[in-house]
């Protein structure tokens, strides 16, 4: 290959990595924060308190607004699927197709039942608005699951056979549901409410250490720490489920995310450590003996395969993805610690005290990180190859060049993009309570207030 | 017919519904840029609260194009990504500012500066993308872009005639949103959108005639299909009398007759091209059947289709219903 083509691929990845990586963090939200909107105004219709109302018109416009960033980073994704990856999709479009075709419609409900939710206070009745609102967060969900479903068979390819470079004798619902598929759904989509429950609840336990009296931000924490706790706490479990299943189906991956060099009956798990590929060994890890074996077979005898026994050129960047592992693991154990005191306070009956609200904004950021982490293990782990064992990254790219151009020019757009989001959610949450009788009966309340 | 056919089919309904309902969405763009007279602030505030609740449900028809080409065409997709690299990146572009600068708008500070700057990025974005697609249509149907010279000439659409279509793409968007916003405009408000659906109709006509006129030399299948093959005077005659229709009852104030004369037109318009450049997705060598994917594929996302669209036609209807009044798509012009 020329330098150009690898420079190429290189803009290619980095592009498509940028992408997804902002897409993720608004189509996550997607997936959560309806739910905390709609549990806001449900609350607001059984007790009558003031501040749910508030809290889920206030929701509502932060969801507006990261909706349609995560509507249109979406459209880039799918366009880009082609403009970086013509190849892949060549090949993989026919296969995959049906969860695509399906998220394509739950991306419709998603987007009619908002326009509802948010511009029909007052026009629609109470039930069509609480039931726009569920469906919202019901759809969100979906497409997350059918999208995550096509990532799944980029993992572990199934339902279609290989004959002379095309896909053939291809069985859609087979390769909808790929061995693996249902551990990566479900950690996934737990994730999704960890990370937007903590980000949530973090925002509003630094107000709420301004202002320990406001029901607002108690009833707004309430909210998403349960939520983003109930998925913390569960999210290690999901965890475990997926080890083992990844130890079943992408043995390579695993041992590349534990730093497995050698291939060995029961293997230590690596706390830590920075794997060093020339010399075959993870230095520096803290290693809890028989550990892994237990973990990833349950059984503490157990082999576990190494990347010794996989050809040299079928491994990914073991350094990258071990660390990106640890971080994942690192953070996510964490929140579930932090999850844990949030319902032992809980069944206590107790308010949470300053620290732990101080501990709250300090765990603001880690539900993303831990998901950024959690995705870029889940793709640099499947390098080199963009389809596991069929088609390598590189045979996928484009063969159009100068693709530092489009690289450049989105990297600016989405500096801007991110910029301004921060700036228009910091207004939304930090403005004063309106009353209640300044509503207008309208989702965006600015849009009664007259035009340019 | 196959069902490949079937699904091509799908595909450019998908598009019809996109170029009504996504495409009005940018021509209201067009018509917040020129917002202007003694009720500039009534005509964009009209445009907003029009916009507003429904431009996200309307983007997912081209989503749904998208998702539909790849999975059942994925030649067709791949060579066409290929092809139209950079005006599909500058769509791109065009989408995600539209889009958001729309929304941040509404949520941004009511300071009228700030509106105006986030009104100039949504208002200039909403033009951009509608000349692109229309000019990634108009090279598609081209013959420009020959499998030989695939990836070795990234400007190979870059001519004339797809900027033609990508005018008649804007100007046609333009229309639509005027016909559809004069009827959700009452009074005074009615009469400026009433007269600038007649402007904007104009252009369209414009526009048509200088494609057509272009297709002659650069697009031979296009031409062929305006002028000789068995659907072109059938078509023609039809598209004819809706827009005629349109301009009369724009003329004479029947603005709702003329919103369905002007989406019918606009329908019959993109149909005719699907009509011109059969049996080919991408002119000159790549036709349906070349491009298609196995029946294997295609036979269940049918099925998909049609269990996804009984949900979702009474969605939109229940959306256009909170949205757009009792009779969300009523023709009848009544107690004026």
């Amino acid at each position: 290959m020329c330098e150009g083509a690898v420079t190429d691929l290189l803009a290619a990845r980095w592009l498509f990595g940028l992408s997804l990586a902002f897409h993720i963090v608004f189509a996550a939200v997607g997936v959560a924060m309806p739910l905390f909107m709609v549990l806001a105004e449900w609350r607001w219709r059984r007790t009558g308190e003031p501040a749910a109302l508030d809290l889920a018109k206030r929701w509502a416009k932060g969801t507006a607004i990261l909706f349609a960033v995560g509507a249109v980073s979406g459209t880039v994704i799918s366009f880009e699927l082609g403009l970086l990856w013509p190849r892949f999709m060549e090949l993989a479009g026919p296969v995959i197709g049906m969860p695509f075709s399906l998220e394509g419609f739950a991306f419709f409900t998603e987007a009619i039942f908002l326009g509802i939710y948010l511009y029909g206070w007052g026009r629609v009745g109470p039930g069509l608005h609480l039931a726009s609102g569920a469906l919202v967060a019901a759809s969100g969900a979906a497409s997350a699951f059918f999208v995550t479903l096509a990532n799944a068979w980029m993992n572990v390819p199934a339902g279609f056979a290989l004959e002379a470079g095309a896909a053939v004798d291809i069985r859609p619902f087979e390769a909808m549901f790929p061995p693996g598929w249902l551990h990566e759904v479900v950690h996934v989509l737990l994730s999704c409410y960890v990370a937007t429950g903590f980000a949530v609840a973090g925002i509003h336990a630094f107000y709420l250490r301004r202002d320990p009296a406001s029901a607002f931000h108690r009833a707004a924490l309430r909210i998403a720490l349960g939520v983003g706790a109930v998925a913390a706490l569960l999210q290690p479990i999901s965890g475990d489920f997926s080890a083992r299943q990844v130890a079943a189906t992408q043995p390579v991956k695993l041992a590349a995310l534990e730093g497995q060099f050698e291939t060995e009956r029961g293997a230590p798990l690596r706390v830590g450590g920075w794997p060093d590929e020339e010399a075959r060994r993870t230095r520096f890890a803290l290693e809890i003996p028989r550990g892994l074996s237990l973990l990833a077979f349950h059984d503490p005898d157990a082999e576990v395969k190494g990347l010794s026994g996989f050809p040299r050129d079928t491994w990914p960047n073991v350094r990258n993805v071990h660390l990106a592992f640890q971080v994942m693991v690192g953070l996510g154990s964490l929140l579930a610690l932090a999850s844990a005191f949030h319902l032992l306070l809980l069944v206590r009956r107790r308010e949470p005290s300053r620290r732990f609200l101080g501990a709250l904004v300090m765990l603001a950021p880690c539900g993303f990180a831990a998901l950024e982490a959690g995705w870029l293990v889940t793709e640099w782990g499947r390098q080199p190859f963009t389809i596991r064992d069929v088609m390598r990254t590189s045979q996928a790219v484009t063969p159009v060049g100068n693709l530092v151009v489009p690289l450049v020019a989105f990297t600016l757009l989405y500096l801007f993009l991110a910029a301004m989001v921060v700036v228009l959610l910091g207004r939304q949450i930090s403005h004063p309570a309106e009353p209640a009788a300044a509503t207008d009966g309208r989702g965006g309340g600015a849009l009664g207030e007259g035009g340019a | 017919m196959t069902p490949a056919e079937l699904l091509a089919g799908a595909l450019l309904a998908a598009l019809v519904l996109y170029a009504l309902l996504g495409g009005a969405d940018y021509g209201g763009g067009v018509w917040d840029l020129l917002a202007s007279g003694p009720r500039r602030a009534e005509q964009r505030r009209l445009v907003e609260e029009a916009i507003g609740p429904i431009w996200e449900a309307n983007h997912v028809w081209l989503i749904l194009a998208v998702v539909l080409l790849f999975t059942g065409f994925p030649k067709a997709f791949a060579a066409i990504s290929i092809d139209l690299f950079l005006p599909l990146f500058l769509l791109l572009g065009g989408i995600v500012l539209r889009g958001t600068a729309f929304t941040f708008r509404t949520y941004d500070r009511p300071d009228p500066a700030v509106r105006v700057r986030w009104g100039l990025v949504f208002s200039i974005s909403s033009i951009v993308a509608p000349v692109v697609l229309g000019t990634v249509v108009g090279a598609l149907s081209s013959g420009r872009l020959a499998a030989a010279a695939r990836g070795r000439t990234p400007l190979a659409w870059l001519s004339p005639f797809p900027l033609s279509v990508g005018l008649l793409a804007l100007a046609l968007f333009a229309f639509l949103a005027a016909c559809y916003l004069a009827v959700e405009a009452e009074g005074a408000l009615r009469e400026d959108f009433r007269r600038r659906a007649l402007g904007a109709g104009v252009a369209v006509l414009a526009a048509a005639l200088l494609a057509a006129a272009l297709s002659a030399r650069e697009a031979p299948l296009v031409f062929a299909g305006l002028t000789r093959r068995g659907f072109s005077l059938p078509l023609h005659l039809a598209t004819a009398v809706a827009a005629l229709t349109a301009f009369a009852a724009l003329l004479r104030g029947r603005v709702r007759l003329a919103r369905a004369a002007a989406a019918l037109q606009t329908a019959l318009i993109v149909v005719g091209w699907g009509a011109s450049q059969h049996p080919y997705l991408v002119v000159p060598d790549l036709t349906l059947a070349a491009a298609a994917a196995p029946d294997a594929t295609i036979v269940p996302v049918l099925w998909a289709l049609a269990a996804g669209a009984l949900v979702l036609f009474p969605a939109l209807y229940v959306l256009f219903r909170v949205f757009k009044g009792e009779r969300p798509f009523s023709v009848v012009d009544r107690g004026r």
